[in-house]
């Protein structure tokens, strides 16, 4: 790292989060004027972008090579009112959390107090959706049944593809005009709703390019004041980029680059959609440049290296826009889980890795920054060396990149109907989410909390916490005789549940499209322009949303235990096994022993135990798989937690599998905290017993000491482990390098662990950031690879 | 009559016992007593009970447990069959170790068939000291041999391992005759088999075997301390320290100068 990125690198670093108002002002601003009153909603959408850029603060860092801030400064993050609106409580516990604080300077709070909130109360998107829902959903999510991604944030969750790259935004005018033209007010009676889309998408295509030319502005001010006869001319060579892009296509390295961050503030100042944004195959589509000016003599490999590096720094500038009500005092969690893919195929099936596929992996492993977060895709055709390669760098403990099946994530995509080549020019992206970039809107809906289910189940659709009916009432299960009527009573329940939840999902997507489209993010995934119709409204080329599945783990350990303890051996009855769960194992310590050392457990590779894992899997497959969208497009299922597992846990009081009332569920597909005792071989074929591929995505972790990956042994045998899991469908891995040890003496001196990165759940975080709670999983999962 | 085997052990991902991927079975009984075994339950050729002790909330649960079971050879197969996809992947494979596995030459044979017959890699893990007979029975089923070599001075194997070199020098030359692929095993022990005269009489007589290409060292770890404790054993090697890295790495360097590939660690 040369000495300019040591010093950008570190200034992210160093930088403060703070709340800026600049955005909620602008926006509140601009629907008090009379012009927002006169237009449709989606022109009123684009103009706000429009206001918005013309008006907010540009921001450039000393020394930085790509320029554009989302906020007035680096970690200066905005808020949305008209999504979700901050209470001035909101904002004082975001200023004095301990973990993750963002600050609120006075003048911020005074702006929210006197300005923002007088103007949006009552008005914003959330409390429209609370106000839409009914008794069961308001109930259900309460008790933390699932949760809801769309009450904070937009729907996003989607990646560029290629366009950008071979199109600037006056080629996409062109493409809007032509659409323009061809609207057909006699025969089409959508053809207004049609040129309204079309008319906000060219205001938006107009305010990037106008937002480029602020920073040219400001670049040639610089660069008339700048002493330094290198550092000015540099300064005058990015004000020729910002000039050139987004407004034509781009004709160098730093050009595509600069070109994608302007794409990707404009995504992100549009709204606050999830997991940000993202360039996805970015080794796809940078080489090509680089390999004509290589070739050319235009660039090294030091100068594009330097480039890259400073686009890592932007990401790193950008955390999540910060929460509101119980989630900003819980949740701890605020990377924007960008996921920069490496490697996988080409869109005609050959294997795509290149040179800039290792030159990405080497700025990875240098820049050691949250993010952008990374993954690289393997398929059977790419070569080990990039595995190894991958393997080198998670050896650090940095627990990225993680690794994904790109086999499986096509025959995912294809399952679902996209086209082979669409599927090709796919991958992975938040936490392990398939999609197809630049075709595809794939919204995550909500966690699915499928271990509350069971619970319910068990009280004859009561939650225990409250005493409140708030499922069917399946039957009393002291009262059945055989395993089976438990499975089917909680099928029943989990349907109810599930409807529950597509319930309040086709309501809120269809909120989401009338009173927020995304003009902005239409002009960019394929076909919103030639379908004239916003992305939030099922304009996309595909459209799908997801229930995420969690506690697979735990649910199947669970299930175990009550066939092993109650019915195959009856070793306990029923009625002894619930009077255990509610006095939360007070004076039941050896039955606790026994469930948890002496039961089968998910995670070993045993039928037994594992049967469950998939039959549970199979009830939510077919409870939500198929089921039409308000958007045009099909639920389907994934199996992520992020971090709900914790939360999920919380809600939950103590379960036959002898976790204690409020501990953490298992997360992802992998076996619940310590109960995989038989190697990693065992873990990834129970794994594997579920079918990944009726999946968008699953999520096993795997944790390992540093010794496992010693030499070059080590990490042949870790390539072989992952190839083994790929080869039966298996989505995606990823590992933590640690011990037990280390975490211990972070938990006690943070001051010296600062930089420690761990792999929580599809994402890294630093461990510092993480609450006890998960600090202590962490290191519980650590401590068992051990024992 | 079905032959059944004592077994006290499957180890899943075992990556240090032959090629690629493996899964390892340890057999149960040994004719040698070496004051370092960290295996000391695979010595005795009959089940016995182990204490441990695990926790749980602050509270402390003695248990008893058996070690050894005694298991058919199609058992055993089973259970490695789960892994037959790794070994495909990784080109590794089924790994019989011990104890002694030759003691028990009936059942290994029944193993060793049923892993051929499933075209499985098959790795033997051995003292050697077993009659030349029984060991000619099994040399077409085995892929490798995992030979483990401590002390070359008969008097002073006697007085470590509890018995004489002879049997074991002789099959190791009988199998290097037959051009069997060998890795020979060396347990890295401070002041016992890591002398300057046990180092140079090893590397002598790697010198004179047939298509030898690699040496595993073993460095002594102090690990199995505990598990003397748990079979209430006598430990006879209370205060020795684990073998400096410099010393691996001299030693590595000897076997290396006589074109050894050597690994440490296993």
């Amino acid at each position: 790292m040369n000495p300019r990125i040591t010093k950008l690198r570190e200034q992210s670093l160093k930088a403060v989060n703070r709340i800026s108002a600049e955005r909620a002002l602008l926006v509140t601003e601009f629907y008090k004027s009379d012009r927002a009153q006169e237009v449709s909603i989606p022109v009123k959408r684009a103009l706000t972008f429009k206001y918005i850029l013309e008006k907010k603060k540009i921001c450039i860092n000393e020394g930085e090579l790509i320029v554009g801030e989302r906020g007035p400064a680096p970690k200066a993050t905005p808020s949305y009112p008209e999504v979700c609106l901050h209470s001035l409580q909101d904002l004082d516990i975001l200023n004095n959390r301990p973990k993750v604080s963002f600050k609120v300077d006075d003048e911020t709070r005074k702006a929210y107090e006197e300005v923002i909130i007088p103007f949006w109360k009552g008005k914003s998107y959330r409390e429209r959706l609370f106000r839409e829902m009914d008794q069961a959903w308001i109930e259900s999510y309460q008790a933390g049944v699932f949760t809801e991604f769309q009450e904070q944030r937009a729907p996003g969750h989607t990646v560029l593809g290629g366009k950008i790259y071979r199109m600037g935004f006056l080629d996409l005018k062109a493409q809007i005009r032509r659409n323009m033209e061809k609207l057909d007010f006699y025969n089409d009676p959508q053809a207004m709703d049609k040129r309204e889309e079309l008319r906000a998408m060219e205001i938006a295509a107009d305010a990037l390019i106008l937002y480029a030319e602020r920073h040219a502005l400001e670049l040639e001010k610089l660069a008339d004041g700048e002493p330094d006869p290198a550092r000015k001319a540099e300064l005058n060579d990015m004000a020729t980029i910002c000039r050139r892009v987004p407004a034509h296509a781009p004709r160098t390295f730093h050009e595509a680059l600069q070109y994608y961050w302007f794409v990707h503030l404009g995504v992100i100042t549009e709204t606050n959609p999830w997991d940000s944004f993202n360039p996805g195959r970015l080794d796809q589509h940078l080489y090509p440049f680089y390999k004509r000016e290589m070739e050319a003599g235009t660039l090294t490999k030091e100068r594009a290296t330097e480039i890259l590096q400073s686009f890592w720094v932007k990401f790193n500038n950008h955390p999540a826009p910060p929460k509101v009500g119980v989630t900003a005092l819980e949740s701890n969690t605020y990377t924007d889980f960008a996921l920069i893919n490496v490697g996988g195929l080409t869109a005609d099936g050959k294997d795509a890795v290149n040179e800039m596929s290792y030159l990405i992996l080497d700025v990875i492993e240098e820049m050691r920054l949250l993010q952008p977060s990374s993954m690289v895709q393997i398929s059977k055709q790419n070569p080990d060396n990039l595995l190894k390669r991958a393997a080198r760098i998670l050896k650090t403990g940095f627990g990225q990149p993680s690794i994904f099946n790109t086999d499986s994530i096509i025959q995912e995509l294809m399952r679902q109907g996209k086209s082979i080549e669409d599927a090709r020019n796919g991958g992975a992206s938040g936490c392990v989410e398939s999609g197809a970039f630049g075709t595809e809107a794939y919204w995550l809906t909500g966690y699915f909390n499928l271990t509350k289910v069971l619970e319910i189940t068990l009280y004859n659709g009561t939650d225990p916490r409250t005493g409140k009916q708030i499922g069917l009432q399946t039957g009393d299960v002291t009262t059945f005789t055989a395993f089976d009527q438990i499975m089917e009573a909680f099928e029943k329940q989990l349907r109810h549940f599930i409807d529950i939840k597509i319930k309040g999902n086709n309501i809120i997507e269809k909120l989401f499209g009338d009173y927020i489209p995304v003009p902005f993010l239409s002009l960019l995934v394929d076909d919103c322009i030639d379908n004239a119709r916003d992305y939030n409204q099922g304009g996309a080329r595909y459209n799908t949303s997801y229930i995420q599945g969690v506690g697979l783990g735990s649910i199947a350990d669970i299930l175990t235990s009550l066939r092993y303890n109650v019915f195959d051996t009856q070793k306990v009855t029923m009625d002894k096994m619930l009077d255990a769960v509610k006095s939360n194992f007070e004076g039941y310590d050896d039955l606790r022993y026994d469930l948890i050392y002496n039961t089968p457990k998910y995670g070993n590779d045993d039928d037994y135990a594992d049967q469950h894992a998939v039959s549970v899997f199979n009830m939510f497959y077919r409870s939500v798989n198929d089921r039409p969208t308000v958007r045009g497009g099909r639920f389907r299922i994934n199996m992520l937690p992020t971090t709900s597992h914790v939360y999920f846990g919380s809600v939950i009081g103590a379960t036959p599998d002898g976790r204690k009332a409020g501990m953490p569920l298992s997360e992802g597909i992998s076996p619940f905290q310590g109960s995989d005792r038989k190697g990693p071989t065992s873990v990834l074929k129970s794994a594997a017993k579920i079918d990944h591929l009726k999946t968008g995505g699953t999520l096993l972790n795997q944790k390992f000491t540093p010794q496992l990956f010693e030499g070059e042994r080590g990490i042949e045998s870790l390539v072989q482990l992952i190839r083994s899991y790929f080869r039966m469908d298996g989505h995606h891995i990823q590992f933590n390098v640690v011990n037990a040890d280390t975490l211990r003496d972070a938990q006690k001196f943070p001051e010296k662990y600062q930089d420690l990165i761990v792999r929580v759940a599809g994402y890294s975080d630093y461990f510092n950031d993480l609450g006890k709670d998960l600090q202590d999983e962490i290191i519980r999962r650590t401590e068992h690879k051990e024992f | 009559m079905v032959v059944k085997g004592l077994i006290f052990d499957i180890k899943h991902f075992s990556i240090n016992d032959g090629p690629g991927i493996r899964t390892t079975v340890f057999f149960k009984g040994c004719p040698l007593r070496c004051w370092w075994c960290h295996n000391p339950e695979s010595q005795a050729r009959h089940e016995e009970v182990v204490i441990k002790e695990r926790s749980l909330d602050g509270r402390t649960y003695r248990i008893e447990e058996i070690s050894g079971r005694w298991v058919e050879a199609q058992e055993v197969i089973s259970e490695m069959e789960k892994d037959g996809i790794y070994y495909d992947q990784s080109g590794g494979g089924i790994t019989i170790s011990g104890g002694e596995p030759l003691m028990q030459p009936e059942f290994l044979l029944e193993l060793l068939r049923l892993a051929k017959e499933r075209g499985y890699h098959t790795a033997l893990d051995t003292c050697g000291h077993v009659p030349e007979t029984v060991l000619k029975r099994v040399t077409d089923h085995v892929d490798l041999f995992l030979y483990d070599l401590k002390l070359i001075d008969s008097e002073d194997h006697l007085k470590y391992t509890g018995v004489m070199n002879e049997k074991v020098l002789k099959n190791l030359m009988l199998l290097s005759e037959m051009g069997k692929n060998i890795v020979i095993r060396v347990p890295v022990i401070p002041g016992i088999t890591d002398t300057q005269k046990n180092i140079t009489a090893l590397r002598d007589l790697f010198l004179e075997l047939n298509g030898l290409e690699q040496i595993d060292l073993l460095p002594y770890h102090r690990i199995a301390k505990s598990k003397y404790q748990r079979l209430k054993m006598n430990y006879k090697l209370e205060d020795l320290q684990e073998p400096p890295l410099e010393k691996l790495n001299e030693l590595k360097k000897v076997f290396e100068g006589i074109g050894m590939k050597v690994t440490v660690g296993g």
